[in-house]
């Protein structure tokens, strides 16, 4: 018996995983009521883990969590007795259930004419009339089932704070009247680029953090990537979204190997390549050469581009940093922002010597669009420190360790600085 | 849904001719977006009004204190605050000041 609950229990959570976004994101469409959507999809967890040991597990699980939320929904909404016109607007939903009871997975749809709700929903929750902070939070409770406390344990704040910024975003969606669709072709493009971009924000969120204590915020990392997936199912047509899973994969690739025994950051050259994880690898590289079959090349697959160019090289000297600096120079174009072109820099200085590198990165410090970025100095101090000039790299090194945001990067500069002193010492 | 759009021009240096509305007022007109909307004095013609103690206080100038000022409003009724966006965005004082977008609060 304890065997039996142990697999229902399992495949409740399975189900949660795959089902817990589209349940919300159908109860959303047909209610118009976040809150109430959120809460009957909770209850038809909590009833499937009641149900299913008992009678078994239904066929289509998704259909049957979806029925008995909708059946919640109404019961709900025909106690407040008012809302006799959502009643009878969740009501009618019940024919399209029993359409997608044998559709399972949905793929039976005729080129996207009737879009999935989940894409809907995502588009809703990055919209980018609300703070970035919120839709963030928005996607990762409604689309994955992450409960508020644990999203706010993530992002490093109160539960108290996060809940008050959900409850502000769902509010200003329902009273704005942020529309609930995917939008038209007109605003597409642009929109998009905004999806993809909060999914990559939280890709990195969990990504910086490093060391078992973070091992929540790896969370994150998981999530984003199913999150990326998800989109890239759902818009076929969309190589940038392919591109953005590539790129999540192959840095996630290399998750194990940035930390050390004593979690440390470990640099990407000086990395134990054997610590990656070559399955991950092979699927982002996999995953890219699918985005590049579209012949629509973008900002997302070019950073996976590049990051296939540091997976692909079995030790740090076979990098191929020509191929990598040309990469950075089209990135450029597409992105003409300082942080790409300090990347460009680093890239150049490993294609053609430090003295190069130098100078664009010299360009920059004086154009004063990354002042108080920590990785212009330690780039700056990188640089110098192979062009033997210890005494002006140690005094960048401290620059840049003033300005550092987490203690890992913190005490790898201070290590590199105490080198650099040492060697300006002559010792 | 019914929007109220306040339209806020930089007190100084905005071109007058470029930030001229009579064309996007037309159009949303007879788009059926626009409802009504007018130019307003200039803050320095305002007068605050507030009652305490059940005596009427008047302060000449704005209640907000701030450099933008609003200069115009139009009540518009949007299918969305998506078009709504698209409204705001093509009247000319975005360009050079800023349009706040405020949903009605509707009952």
């Amino acid at each position: 018996m304890g065997g039996l609950i142990a697999e229902v229990e399992a495949a409740v959570a399975d189900a949660f995983r795959q089902e817990w976004g589209r349940v919300v994101a159908t109860l959303i469409r047909t209610t118009g009521d976040w809150d109430l959507a959120e809460e009957c999809a909770q209850e038809a967890f909590a009833s499937a883990l009641e149900r299913w040991p008992r009678d078994g597990l239904p066929r289509n699980p998704g259909a049957w969590l979806t029925t008995t939320a909708r059946n919640r929904a109404i019961d709900r909404l025909r106690r407040r007795s008012t809302e006799a016109a959502k009643l009878r607007e969740v009501a009618t939903m019940a024919p399209v259930d029993a359409a997608t009871d044998d559709g399972d997975d949905g793929d039976d749809s005729d080129d996207g004419a009737v879009p999935d709700d989940r894409l809907r929903l995502i588009f809703t929750c990055c919209h980018p009339a609300l703070p970035l902070e919120a839709r963030v939070a928005l996607t990762l409770r409604t689309l994955t089932g992450m409960t508020t406390a644990e999203i706010a344990r993530a992002f490093l704040i109160t539960e108290a704070t996060m809940a008050k910024r959900l409850v502000r975003a769902k509010s200003k969606i329902s009273n704005a009247g942020i529309p609930y669709r995917v939008p038209p072709a007109n605003l597409l493009p642009e929109r998009t680029g905004g999806v993809l971009a909060v999914l990559y924000l939280l890709f990195n969120e969990g990504y910086a953090a490093s060391g078992s204590a973070d091992l929540v915020r790896w969370d994150l990392c998981v999530e984003a990537i199913r999150l990326a997936r998800l989109l890239a199912d759902l818009m076929p047509d969309e190589p940038e979204a392919l591109g953005l899973v590539a790129l999540m994969l192959l840095h996630d690739a290399r998750r194990a190997a940035r930390v050390d025994a004593d979690g440390e950051l470990v640099t990407l050259e000086n990395q134990v390549r054997t610590r990656w994880d070559l399955d991950e690898i092979g699927e982002g590289v996999a995953v890219l050469e699918a985005a590049a079959q579209h012949g629509r090349p973008g900002p997302y697959q070019l950073q996976a581009a590049i990051a296939a160019c540091h997976t692909s090289a079995l030790e740090a000297a076979d990098t191929d940093w020509a191929r990598i600096a040309e990469l950075y120079a089209r990135l450029v174009r597409l992105v003409p922002s300082a942080v790409v072109k300090l990347n460009q820099a680093v890239a150049i200085a490993m294609a053609r010597g430090p003295a190069a590198g130098l100078e664009l990165v010299e360009a920059l410090e004086s154009s004063g669009e990354l002042t108080g970025y920590h990785l212009l100095p330690a780039t700056r101090a990188d640089l110098l420190r192979r062009l033997d000039r210890p005494a002006e790299a140690a005094a960048a090194y401290r620059e840049a360790l003033d300005l550092a945001p987490t203690e890992p990067e913190r005490r790898y500069l201070a290590r590199r600085l105490a080198e650099t002193q040492d060697a300006a010492s002559g010792r | 849904m019914r929007y109220l759009m306040l339209v806020s021009q930089e007190p100084d240096g905005t071109p007058v001719e470029e930030a001229e509305p009579i064309e996007w007022v037309t159009e949303m007109r007879e788009r059926g977006v626009r409802q009504l909307g007018a130019r307003l004095r200039p803050a320095s013609d305002a007068t605050t009004v507030r009652v305490r103690d059940g005596e009427v206080l008047l302060t000449d100038g704005p209640f907000a204190e701030t450099k933008e000022q609003i200069g115009g409003f139009d009540l518009i009724e949007c299918e969305s605050l998506d078009e709504a966006i698209e409204v705001a965005a093509r009247h000319p004082s975005a360009r050079f000041g800023f349009v706040e977008v405020r949903p009605i609060w509707e009952d």
